[in-house]
């Protein structure tokens, strides 16, 4: 889905907020709750096997835009496990209210069902160059929208293959298999003289591609 | 209840809610939160990237596997569990600098890297990096040389980077253990050259 989680290119923000080898990041949770975040979302990952970890990055992304804005990262995660535990069953909106003693605000609802990955596809090679699908999509994608319709050049193919995330991210267990790809872009093709120069380097589920339609190998 | 009322509980106090909900139901076993919240902040750390690089800086055969497959070599210390499942190492060289980031989340390379910062986590890193990387780095500190290419690695999916830095001039004499001590987070992230005080 094209969300306020999709960051990449988006302009409007200020400098970021560190200054290089700063330490800060030594006390890992800064409040005494964020260490909550990632173990609660593991219980109903791992231990409840109530849904993936695909399924909770949706959560995320199904965040309303205005409250999205203003959360904490831990918080995301805090709100995106309470809602597909409510989803799922687990607990009720009522007992989290309950334990709140106020409303418990939960993601929004999924607006699509997922979908299926493309199979019976040869897989691309190193050099190919190939094109992101012009593609739409109301769910789970874990495509970002600043390559939808780039052309790159592929550097390298994982020789794992993972569940689909576009379906697995709506709790498919039967999502098929696929290896993704590390495809470069030029910083140029993306934001034209609105960016520095360099390359991007994005690593694309083999269904979000297909081969450039001048698809000349290139050699690496 | 009313349902309509403005949120006004604090994100501590919601995370504490639904701690609460899953132990009133017994469904959070014993030990589980603690184990985990041992690994996450103390066991996963920048210090351990940094044994794998020093030792790519002082042996060849290691630097091999590592550019070759990382997760092996990753191994070999013991570097592996969530989100450290399928390691690739991104070499730079004194023209090309690579810098990692996660534009739609925050997935990292937890067991070499560490949990993410908040500000690599936080929206301006997200937003910009992949678009005005040369700007962001000099914002951060770290000027590149005039003619050096910056590639930028978005974590979209499985696979789980670390950088692996140009060894530094004046690090010549320097034993294993001493490298180390140069290769900090921001450096494993790409943001930050090692450099030798």
């Amino acid at each position: 889905m094209d969300g306020f989680h999709d960051l990449g290119g988006f302009q409007g923000f200020g400098k970021v907020p560190h200054t290089i080898n700063s330490l800060s990041y030594k006390q890992v949770f800064k409040q005494d709750w964020e260490h909550l975040a990632y173990s609660l979302m593991f219980i109903g990952v791992d231990h409840l096997k109530k849904f993936s970890v695909d399924e909770v990055r949706h959560a995320v992304e199904r965040l309303d835009v205005r409250q999205h804005v203003g959360t904490q990262y831990y918080e995301r995660y805090i709100i995106a496990t309470a809602t597909l535990l409510v989803e799922t069953g687990v607990i009720t909106q009522a007992e989290l209210d309950e334990a709140l003693g106020s409303h418990f605000k939960l993601a929004n609802p999924a607006h699509a069902g997922g979908r299926q990955a493309i199979t019976g596809r040869p897989p691309f090679e190193v050099g190919d160059r190939v094109v992101v699908r012009d593609e739409y999509v109301a769910g789970h994608i874990r495509m970002p929208a600043y390559v939808r319709g780039k052309e790159g050049v592929i550097l390298h193919r994982t020789s794992e293959q993972w569940p689909f995330p576009d379906a697995i991210g709506h709790g498919d267990v039967s999502a098929a298999h696929q290896p993704t790809y590390h495809v470069e872009f030029r910083v140029k093709d993306l934001w034209g003289d609105a960016a520095d120069d360099g390359f991007v380097v994005v690593d694309l589920f083999e269904s979000y591609l297909d081969k450039a339609p001048s698809a000349k190998a290139v050699n690496a | 209840m009313n349902t309509d009322e403005k949120t006004t509980s604090t994100p501590g106090e919601r995370a504490r809610a639904l701690f609460q909900v899953l132990k009133q139901k017994e469904l959070i076993p014993a030990g589980y939160i603690e184990q985990l919240t041992q690994l996450m902040a103390h066991d996963w750390s920048p210090e351990n990237g940094a044994r794998v690089v020093a030792k790519a800086w002082v042996d060849p055969q290691f630097r091999e596997l590592l550019l070759k497959d990382g997760t092996a070599a990753c191994a070999q210390f013991g570097y592996t569990g969530p989100q450290g499942e399928y390691i690739v190492a991104l070499e730079d060289t004194p023209t090309l600098k690579n810098v990692i980031v996660c534009s739609l989340c925050s997935c990292t390379n937890w067991p070499v890297l560490g949990l993410p910062p908040e500000w690599y986590k936080g929206f301006e890193f997200r937003a910009r990096l992949v678009r005005e990387g040369r700007t962001v780095l000099r914002e951060l500190g770290t000027e590149l040389p005039e003619g050096a290419t910056i590639k930028v690695w978005d974590t979209s999916a499985e696979s789980r980077y670390l950088v692996l830095p140009v060894r530094p001039e004046g690090s010549e004499g320097m034993d294993e253990e001493a490298l180390r001590a140069l290769i900090t987070k921001d450096v494993l992230i790409g943001v930050a050259l090692p450099q030798v005080a």
